[in-house]
């Protein structure tokens, strides 16, 4: 037990993340840990051999953490937990991690702060797949010091000979990420060997136990003395008082300093330093949440980076970053998001995907995609300049997430620098909306989205789109219809008939759809788009907004419509390659919706459609009353 | 900065974002000692203000020493108070065991606030150390329109960048003290003088360690008198903190399933 006194001050808590492949003891290492630095409360031993009893198995470490019911059952653990743990009067936070592969966002939500880490590798295993995946996870996001616990050692009957060349090929391994390893320690966390005790079996090893190790771990060392970065969180009028408040990252900050106002370069002094309930504040350091205000009264905005003259961040449009991909589809170039770095929002497009890690053996090797749960280097393009610190091992900033257009977090991107314009890329920066598509849907009142109608000619695409169109105009749905002869008239009167243009013009259609189903309309799109393989084209690029909307009529009944003549010119030979004569139709296989065409009136299949679609994107009661 | 300076930034920073992102906002105030922290807190990041209501889901089971806390504090502290009912205990799920079923009350009554006020935000006081399944929260976590916690599903959250509403129905609970410990919410009234309900406090060898309805909660043996004297008795302390809460022990999975439903 601590003999602190209650009103000692005392250091923050150190956290120290515990990854490893699945199996390799990671659950059994912590509940080992804390029962033998005593730091398990009274009750929770019991509840554990209950537990293990009630299973028929022998006293389980891990059921420790494995806390919730799912995971006991199943045996894994889902989620990253912290528990606090102290080695005499020094605090820690211990973060386990999940060795479940798809886990991975749990994962880093869990370790991305870790001050330190133990890499826990079965001895008789060696490194596995997670082994290296967390490894490699450990060197993106900085962490500086990690040991590695060569667990399981009981099973090799404590022998030296067997436990070093496991520990050579991993140290090998490590070496490559450019990972230091503080230190390995033969352990068995099973058995309590070399975890807070010197194990009996071992008179070769006279390094440290875990807990030794962990000790001689540094507390986070100070990022106070580096430059100014105050980000700006948000500024409030209060009485007539503007303030500013924000977290400093990095450097400190005293009242009368000049700051810089982030790209626009304005220059105002710290009036004073705000506070509530303290002693008056004359100066701030790295890590204090603050609220000052600014002479003159300038009004910055979210996002902004305060900093000193002649101490400015790098600033560019084109950055490099690492990257950890989250998302379940893989990343391609082109794709946009939103870049959320420290309290800044900036529109980034993919320009180019410089290199993506292999697993198997950890290279670096060009790719035209980074696959779900893969590691990479890219580049992005802002659609502004963006003022950034290079992310560096101990620091908070430089290191943002990628948000998609859903708000979801799909990937982690610590920053390495500006990029150069290279001869021959294209250099493009689109710029992109600060409006969400949540924002959008609340305001109207429904979600924009692209319902892809597919049908051989004749089937009645355009004439049933156009009909639900005014139905749901009349409901007051922002909707709007492409389709394929409108298309072929403008935008795509340079395409023929051949395969390639069929899909290029899929590609067109399918893109301008997007961009309007981004602007918040429901688009109907009326295109034959015979091939599958086109239609998950389009699908790929409208994302999760797609609908594919068979409109189902026999050939004969079309043939027999032909409203615009063409059969009878197929049949004739006067036009060639037409869809259903002597060109394919692939049917859709789960179209979302089927509109059979052939029996009833125009009007009763476009209000199945209409009807189909309002329950797809109109927003309940809730959502609209808070627009 | 010490360990609770670092707690505090960390908790402002966070209300901060949450009253920066999510409209509307509001705070749920138990009248236990984590949510006047965390109103305390709030205080601290708005500079004396709490500028969103603050939010009581009334039981009608708590000690009378609450409600006349309660009502003390909204007039000291000019709060801008929003109290709500919870269903009888009738309608509430038979198959949960009696002490979750009448927690689940909490639960039936939160929801209904949410829909009533359209909230987006709701700031709660849930601690990691509280309960094991607490420790797996995130510090703004998503609830979807039946308000279930999604344990299995939940968002990547690092780098101090949190969830925003992304869809119908969605709102988040905002948890600014998920990292603090037991320990550290006292040494924290401690320094400032927050000022606690002294059902805390001991009175004929008995305190409360934890405060919820009067008939699920039960008091410890303690001598425990002042605040330092229960900071020294928790150094020493090998018992849990909600072991005085019935609905946490009567099966291996009834607190998972209170909150897999929407309890905090």
């Amino acid at each position: 037990m601590s003999n602190v006194p209650a009103a000692a001050r005392q250091e923050a808590a150190t956290p120290i993340v515990i990854v490893g492949h699945v199996d390799h003891g990671k659950s059994t290492l912590i509940g080992r840990l804390l029962h033998d630095t005593d730091n398990l409360p009274e009750g929770r031993v019991a509840q554990i051999v209950e537990s293990s009893k009630k299973r028929g198995l022998k006293v389980e470490w891990s059921f420790l953490l494995d806390s919730l019911q799912i995971e006991r059952d199943q045996g894994v653990t889902v989620d990253s937990t912290r528990i606090p743990f102290h080695l005499g009067d020094r605090q820690f936070v211990i973060v386990d991690a999940p060795g479940h592969r798809q886990f991975l966002r749990n994962m880093i939500t869990g370790a991305a702060d870790a001050e330190a880490a133990v890499l826990v590798v079965d001895a008789a295993e060696g490194a596995q797949e997670q082994t290296r995946r967390h490894a490699m996870l450990l060197r993106l996001i900085g962490i500086r010091h990690v040991i590695v616990l060569m667990n399981k050692v009981d099973l090799l009957e404590y022998d030296q000979a067997r436990v070093a060349e496991t520990e050579r090929a991993v140290a090998a391994l490590l070496k490559q990420l450019e990972i230091e390893v503080s230190l390995f320690v033969p352990a068995s966390a099973r058995e309590g060997d070399n975890i807070a005790s010197r194990s009996p079996h071992m008179g070769w090893y006279q390094g440290p136990t875990l807990t030794e190790a962990l000790a001689l771990v540094p507390a986070p060392s100070g990022r106070a003395d580096l430059p100014l970065r105050l980000p700006v969180q948000d500024v409030y009028r209060f009485d007539s008082k503007r303030v500013v408040v924000g977290r400093i990252e990095r450097g400190r900050v005293k009242v009368g300093d000049s700051l810089v106002i982030g790209t626009h370069g304005t220059v105002a002094r710290v009036a004073s330093i705000e506070s509530w309930h303290t002693a008056p504040q004359i100066s701030a350091v790295a890590g204090q949440s603050v609220a000052i205000t600014l002479e003159p009264d300038v009004i910055p905005d979210r996002g902004d980076l305060l900093h000193q003259p002649g101490e400015a961040p790098v600033r560019a449009a084109r950055i490099r970053s690492r990257l950890f991909w989250l998302r379940q589809e893989p990343l391609r170039v082109g794709e946009s998001f939103r870049l959320r770095l420290g309290t800044a929002e900036h529109q980034v497009t993919v320009a180019s995907i410089d290199s993506v890690v292999r697993l198997d053996d950890l290279t670096e090797h060009a790719a035209d995609h980074v696959p779900p749960e893969g590691f990479a280097e890219i580049t992005l393009a802002a659609s502004e300049s963006i003022l950034f610190d290079p992310f560096a091992p101990g620091t908070t900033d430089g290191r943002g997430v990628l948000v998609d257009r859903h708000q979801r977090i799909v990937g982690g991107a610590p920053l390495i620098g500006p990029a150069a314009i290279a001869s021959g890329t294209k250099a493009i920066h689109p710029t992109g909306s600060t409006v969400s598509l949540w924002d959008r849907a609340q305001a109207r009142g429904h979600r924009g989205g692209v319902f892809w109608m597919t049908g051989l000619p004749g089937a009645g695409k355009s004439t049933i789109a156009r009909a639900a169109e005014s139905r749901l105009f009349a409901q007051g749905i922002d909707v709007s219809v492409l389709d394929g002869d409108t298309l072929r008239a403008g935008l795509c009167a340079d395409l023929g008939f051949s395969e390639e243009d069929r899909t290029e013009n899929v590609r067109r259609a399918a893109t301008v759809a997007r961009i309007l189903a981004e602007t918040g309309q429901v688009v109907l799109v009326a295109l034959i788009s015979p091939r599958a393989a086109d239609r998950d084209l389009a699908r790929r690029i409208v994302g999760d907004d797609f609908q594919e909307i068979f409109v189902d009529a026999d050939q004969a009944v079309c043939e027999a419509r032909d409203p615009k003549g063409l059969y009878a010119a197929a049949r004739a030979g006067r036009i060639s390659g037409f869809t259903g004569i002597d060109a394919p139709y692939e049917a859709p296989a789960n179209p979302d919706l089927r509109l059979a065409t052939g029996q009833d009136s125009v009007q009763d299949v476009a209000g199945r459609l209409a009807s189909h679609i309002t329950g797809a994107v109109v927003l309940g009661d809730q959502s609209r009353q808070r627009s | 900065m010490d360990d609770l300076d670092q707690l505090e930034a960390q908790s402002i920073y966070i209300l901060r974002e949450a009253y920066r992102n999510l409209k509307p906002l509001a705070m749920l105030w138990s009248l236990g000692k984590d949510s006047n922290v965390m109103l305390w807190l709030a205080r601290k990041a708005f500079l004396g203000r709490v500028p969103f209501p603050v939010m009581h889901v009334d039981t009608g089971k708590k000690f009378p020493e609450m409600y006349r806390f309660r009502d003390e504090y909204v007039r000291k502290w000019g709060l801008d108070l929003l109290l709500g009912d919870c269903p009888p205990v009738e309608e509430i799920d038979p198959t949960l065991p009696p002490a979750a079923r009448s927690a689940a009350r909490k639960t039936a009554g939160l929801a209904t606030m949410i829909e009533k006020y359209s909230l987006e935000g709701v700031i709660a006081g849930i601690r990691r150390d509280e309960q094991a399944t607490r420790a797996k929260e995130r510090v703004f976590s998503p609830r979807g329109s039946s308000h279930k916690w999604d344990v299995r599903n939940q968002p990547p959250e690092f780098w101090d960048q949190y969830a925003t509403p992304h869809e119908e129905g969605v709102h988040i609970r905002v948890h600014p003290l998920l990292s603090w410990r037991e320990i550290d919410i006292w040494r924290y009234i401690e320094r400032e003088g927050i000022p606690l309900v002294d059902l805390y406090f001991s009175k004929n060898g008995l305190r409360y360690r934890s405060l919820g309805d009067q008939d699920i909660t039960s008091p410890i043996e303690s001598n425990a008198s002042t605040v330092a004297e229960v900071i020294a008795e928790l150094q020493t302390t090998r018992t849990s903190e909600r072991a005085g809460r019935a609905m946490d022990h009567e099966s291996e999975d009834a607190f998972e399933r209170l909150r897999v439903a929407g309890y905090l």
